[in-house]
């Protein structure tokens, strides 16, 4: 017997018109009602929706081929390990990784980043030396750097961002020392959807010896990715994000890297022997995915890239830029709003703010409208204060989502307006 | 509107919302700031607390509308109470607002004004917006305390 197949038919052919009503249908969530009116799900940069691929894909490794991974001469085992190793190389292929071992699988870009900083970052930095992120990123993306920082004496250097939300590369150039160890940056932002340079990033880091890590979090949902042509050092996203389910996301990071780097966390499956003396650490990428792994939903998470893969990114980026210029179009004729992050290129969000009501009211009687939207500060308080707001409303589009959604986002801000303005 | 929202966005609580009374600062009262995370929510309550009793008290800060009407109708109703009665008050209020569906309406004559809030306790998420002034308030009462027992 065969492993299950994961990858579904294509929700249409690579030529034919992109066929949004046909993409929704593969996401059964969307076709329900909230307080009365159609679902208008805007929050997909927070997590995105489910296709029936995937929520099958998950419940048919339980139903036919469950077993445990990398330790069973059984038949099941071994179709267990056939699809969760088809995954990976899945994943390989969907970042045009060199090669699939160099594709760790983890809970997500938060702790791929961790591990990143505990293993790279505590063996490299020194007392001094210094990581460099950008003022545009994620908390995930600060706060394991600052852990780093106080565990090693190691120094985190922030590059400046402008009025538009885009990093400030001359600053970031700069900030480059001798003494930099690594610099990690946001692909997409997720506050305000900038697209950074990251090609342009790693040539300037690159020029001074010095790694670079992408978090691809709010990338791998909207925009083709290839590690090769970005030519950074690790690319860390998340499951969620990208209609997989949430608790899986990889790593995937240059093998002559990871070879170097000791262990994150000890435990089964990461060894090769085990004494009371001595132990010997697994190969890459075994030596960092110690336990028992998220097995159906790393085969799952293998399933969302396949169906994205099976539309194309090209095709979604494309259908996303039209929709978030059409959104940019129809929110700037709501009076008092105004947008926060208008860099030139940006990918799948649009942050605003209206004047005289709060984001959370906004949520709040947007909801009674059947839209879906996030407010708050997006886990980027530094940006929000960069733009001196405590908050913003975040709208934030997917391959899902339709101009008739953005219509229906504007007409419910202006109900909002009628309320509070 | 639906009546959840209306019953969330009584016209006195939006009315508050946009004209906050009390909203400045007392520089030599006892303060407390409170901080929402969760939304990046901010306010600074004052309390001028005089022989047990609140003679006046104020605030500062940022918030959603229901925020900032609690903020707002919590400076009037506590001025002239003692800082046990303000606590009690709180006690009240915050029964109001995190009632179970069922056990939700009915009168709250002690509560007075304050009664408005009752649509919150259909907002599970907004709970911490209204109970976040009360919340600092408490704290700025226990500060307020703390000076007069070191004096």
């Amino acid at each position: 017997m065969s492993t299950p197949k994961v990858a579904p038919a294509p929700a249409s052919a690579p030529d034919a018109p992109f066929d949004v009503e046909r993409i929704r249908a593969d996401f059964p969530i969307l076709r329900q009602q909230v307080h009365g009116k159609p679902l208008v799900y805007l929050d997909s940069a927070n997590t995105a929706q489910k296709p029936q691929a995937v929520i099958d894909a998950e419940s048919r490794v339980y139903r036919e081929i469950y077993a445990n991974v990398h330790r069973g001469v059984y038949d099941l085992s071994m179709k267990a390990e056939k699809a969760f190793e088809g995954a990976r190389h899945t994943v390989q292929r969907f970042l045009n990784a060199p090669e699939a071992r160099e594709i760790v699988f983890l809970r997500g870009t938060t702790e791929a980043i961790n591990l990143v900083a505990h293993t790279f970052g505590r063996q490299r930095v020194k007392p001094g030396d210094e990581i460099l992120i950008s003022g545009l990123e994620h908390h995930s993306n600060i706060v394991p750097w600052q852990l780093l920082c106080e565990q090693t004496g190691g120094v985190l250097k922030v590059a400046p961002i402008t009025d538009e939300g885009e990093i400030r590369l001359d600053e970031l150039e700069r900030l480059l020392s001798p003494r930099t160890r690594l610099v990690s940056v946001g692909h997409v932002s997720n506050a305000l959807g900038t697209v950074n340079p990251v090609r342009r990033i790693v040539e300037m880091a690159h020029a001074q010896g010095v790694p670079v890590l992408v978090d691809g979090a709010q990338g791998v949902p909207h925009l083709p990715v290839d590690v090769q042509a970005l030519g950074c050092d690790f690319y860390a996203f998340s499951g969620h994000k990208a209609f997989g389910p949430s608790g899986i996301g990889a790593l995937w990071g240059r093998a002559s890297l990871l070879e170097a780097m000791p262990p994150f966390h000890g435990g089964g499956d990461m060894i090769l022997s085990v004494t009371f003396e001595k132990t010997t650490y697994n190969v890459i990428p075994y030596k960092f995915e110690a336990g028992t792994p998220n097995i159906a939903g790393t085969i799952a998470l293998g399933a969302a890239l396949e169906y994205l893969a099976g539309i194309g990114m090209d095709r979604i980026a494309a259908y996303e830029h039209e929709l978030l210029a059409y959104a940019h179009d129809a929110l700037r004729e709501v009076p008092g709003l105004r947008f926060i992050g208008t860099a030139r290129e940006k990918a799948g969000v649009v942050s605003f703010v209206l004047e005289g009501v709060h984001p959370h009211d906004m949520g709040t009687v947007l909801d009674y409208e059947g839209v879906a939207i996030r407010t708050g500060h997006h886990c980027a308080q530094p940006v929000m204060e960069r733009f001196r707001v405590p908050a913003t409303a975040r709208a934030s589009l997917a391959l899902y989502n339709t101009r008739g959604e953005v219509d229906a986002l504007v007409a419910g801000l202006h109900k909002v307006r009628e309320m509070f303005a | 509107m639906s009546e959840e929202l209306r019953e969330l966005y009584q016209e006195v609580i939006l009315d508050h919302s946009k004209r906050p009374r009390n909203f400045r600062a007392l520089p030599e009262a006892s303060q407390a700031e409170g901080f929402n995370p969760l939304c990046g929510d901010r306010a600074t309550v004052f309390v001028d607390l005089q022989d047990g009793t609140v003679k006046d008290a104020s605030f500062v800060g940022s918030g959603c509308s229901i925020s900032t009407a609690s903020a707002s109708m919590m400076t009037e109703a506590v001025k002239g109470k003692s800082a046990a009665e303000a606590e009690e008050l709180f006690q009240r209020f915050h029964a109001l607002i995190t009632a179970p569906p069922d056990q939700a309406g009915g009168a709250h004559p002690e509560l007075g004004k304050l009664a408005v809030f009752a649509g919150v306790c259909e907002f599970p998420v907004r709970v911490k917006c209204a109970s976040l002034p009360w919340h600092t308030l408490k704290a700025a009462l226990q500060g307020a305390g703390a000076t007069v027992s070191t004096e």
